[in-house]
């Protein structure tokens, strides 16, 4: 037999049916599904007189709309679009059986985090949701990625997604980090260095030394990012780190069945030789602490860097660029840790894990937020929310003069009150820096969840080595 | 669906790259619980000022692009979000047509799903067809899927690639679960062995 990836393993392990042009019938294991991108699909389900076909493998929860305010179990905290857009699931998740968390459950949050704390994701399985960020749960090796609503009903109708195979891209990172270098800074160095459509049409497979090296958490991550470069989904191959994590979550396997599961999950790696379409190597020693100067993830560069002139690029970039720095109030040559911040945002399905927050705190202990800045932490579930409490980390954040807030999306989309006003710029942990993104005209500087807390020290970007 | 054959109409030019979804429809736009309706907000933030207004130089709102039926973008158009919202508008808006050098996969597939074909060319054919847009209402694009080319408003014409399953449901207007509850069997056959043979999926 020929060599494989890890990528075709777990995509041959799925194929239901597969058409004389390719086109395959994948079997999805997992379907995960917010407010936002499925009343519509339940709706074409309920108009063709269509059930969901494996409510057991369903699991919703709503977190894009939902306030992070504590007063929010008053549902005259959410605006009246926002509420029907939640009422709609809930009344979904009821009338087609599905498994649920509302608001009001403690386990309730982002999507992408109560998966897998849930133990609801396993190495080798098949996740989707209608959430580009799927991507999230390729760290425990499994096949994940974002659908549209359309996909959503197919889904929930057929448990398969229609598909044609990527193509295999191995992205490695040798060596090991350098103090202050975390998860959040590979990905943005890989987005930087293969640009946000380096990835169209394939697969990542993130490995090496630096990768290997990484918690869950911090494979979540890196796999989080895959789509800003472009690529369908990213996977990590599991291994003891990933089995341990999933050992005794909720709806994970257990006893007999979890150590059948773990010979399953021990061959799923990339056999030697295995063929990738391409591949790039970033060495992990050479990362430095990552900022975004514009609108799009691929603008990254070292914190220790300055604001391009938009005539250093190429083609249609330069364009781009002018557009981005008008945009985001900045000049060509400015260093970026002048750039002033007047919000620090610490969160989302990227950085809104347990072990983020305890960055950002190790931080922040004994220190305070600089005056006049806004500050806001928004744990990405329920559970990591209580965990923090319990860890003492939400009093270090409200010493430091941080709001605690419920869990949710929050300001990583700004669908629900928590957004930036026209010209206010954010040191973020989310995912993307679009104009508009967390906000009209706001101004978004992805960063690391240590870079953010060192910035609403200083109030203006900065290399967090220098406060280690 | 609504089956997509030929269209010969005005193509609007975006020679902008790394057109995002939230571009193409923000968030604000995400908590309508309906697929219709979104094309007035297309390019809502590019498109009207604070109060409402339109921006008279943004391409769609200049007279001669207003009934635009073909986009010509610049690199890597609709990435980002998965939102379907995003096609839902620019069909809405009445655009069947968009045409890039690449396209975010997401976005790509759902357009498939919303009678809106996306065409990709090379950077030279995308800057032919470019500026062929830039000609304004006097000039109309042909595209025609079922020969898989595209043609200027000068004669010119190019021949595209698409995915023969794609093309098929889309000339034909076809739904997809229709297409694959005819698989059922299989669905069941691989759902009876997968839990057999990793009961913890």
């Amino acid at each position: 037999m020929s060599p494989k990836t890890l990528y075709d393993k777990i995509w041959d392990a799925h194929v239901a049916h597969e058409s004389e042009d390719g086109t395959c019938l994948l079997y999805i294991d997992r379907h995960l599904v917010h407010e936002v991108t499925s009343p519509q699909a339940f709706e074409g389900l309920r108009m063709a007189g269509r059930k969901v076909r494996a409510p057991e493998k369903t699991i919703a929860v709503p977190d894009h709309n939902v306030p992070t305010t504590l007063d929010r179990a008053n549902a005259s905290t959410m605006t009246e679009d926002s509420r029907i857009q939640v009422e709609a699931l809930d009344t979904n998740a009821k009338e087609f059986g599905i498994n649920y968390y509302p608001v009001s459950d403690v386990r309730q949050g982002i999507v992408h985090i109560v998966g897998p704390e849930q133990g609801w994701t396993l190495p080798g399985m098949t996740v989707v949701c209608g959430d580009s960020h799927t991507a999230t749960h390729g760290a425990f090796g499994a096949l994940a990625h974002g659908i549209g609503t359309s996909e959503v009903e197919h889904v929930l109708a057929t448990q398969t997604l229609i598909q044609k195979k990527s193509k295999n891209m191995k992205v490695e990172i040798t060596g090991k980090l350098k103090p202050g270098v975390t998860a959040k800074d590979i990905t943005l160095a890989v987005i930087g260095a293969t640009g946000t459509a380096g990835g169209t049409g394939y697969v990542i497979e993130y490995c090496g030394e630096a990768i290997r090296d990484l918690s869950m958490e911090g494979r979540m991550t890196v796999c989080n990012m895959a789509i800003e470069g472009g690529a369908r989904a990213g996977l990590i191959a599991p291994d003891q780190k990933t089995f341990d994590y999933v050992k005794g979550r909720p709806h994970a396997p257990k006893g007999e069945q979890y150590d059948a599961a773990v010979e399953y999950w021990k061959t799923l790696f990339t056999d030697e030789g295995a063929h990738f379409d391409k591949v790039v190597t970033l060495k992990g020693e050479e990362i430095e602490p990552v900022v975004t100067w514009g609108t799009s993830p691929e603008d990254v560069l070292p914190i220790s860097a300055v604001v391009p002139a938009p005539e250093s690029f190429k083609g249609g970039k330069v364009d781009a660029a002018k557009r981005s720095i008008e945009y985001m109030g900045l000049t060509a040559g400015q260093k970026l840790t002048d750039i002033q911040i007047d919000t620090v945002f610490i969160g989302s399905c990227t950085n809104g894990r347990i072990e983020d927050l305890r960055a950002a705190a190790a931080i922040l202990k004994g220190k305070k937020v600089k005056d006049g800045m806004r500050a806001m932490v928004v744990p990405g579930s329920g559970l990591v929310r209580a965990q923090a409490e319990e860890e003492g980390l939400a009093d270090i954040f409200k010493e430091a003069g941080f709001e605690w807030r419920m869990a949710g999306c929050s300001m990583c989309l700004a669908m629900n009150p928590d957004q930036l006003s026209e010209g206010e710029r954010c040191a973020s942990t989310s995912n993307r820096n679009f104009e508009g993104r967390q906000g009209y005209k706001g101004r978004t500087h992805l960063v690391s969840p240590a870079m953010a807390a060192a910035a609403a020290i200083t109030g203006h970007l900065t290399d967090v080595r220098e406060m280690m | 669906m609504e089956k997509f054959q030929k269209v010969q109409g005005i193509a609007a030019p975006m020679p902008l790259v790394n057109i995002d979804t939230d571009m193409i429809i923000p968030k604000i736009f995400l908590k309508t619980i309906k697929r219709s309706g979104l094309g007035v907000n297309l390019f809502d933030e590019m498109r009207y000022d604070r109060q409402g207004n339109e921006i008279e130089d943004f391409v769609l709102n200049k007279p001669q692009y207003r009934d635009a039926e073909i986009l010509v973008a610049g690199d890597n158009f609709g990435c980002g979000s998965s939102r379907e919202h995003a096609p839902w508008a620019i069909a809405d808006f009445g655009i069947k047509c968009v045409i890039s050098t690449s396209f975010a996969d997401i976005f790509y597939n759902n357009c498939f799903k919303n009678g809106i074909l996306p065409i990709v060319f090379p950077q030279e054919v995308v800057d032919v067809l470019m500026k062929d847009a830039e000609k304004g209402s006097n000039a109309r694009m042909t595209v025609d899927l079922e020969g898989q080319t595209v043609t200027t408003s000068d004669g010119e014409s190019f021949s595209f690639e698409v995915d023969s399953f794609k093309k098929h449901c889309l000339l034909n207007g076809l739904d997809d679960i229709g297409l694959t509850m005819q698989n059922v069997d299989a669905i069941d056959a691989f759902e009876a062995k997968n839990a057999a043979d990793r009961p913890w999926a």
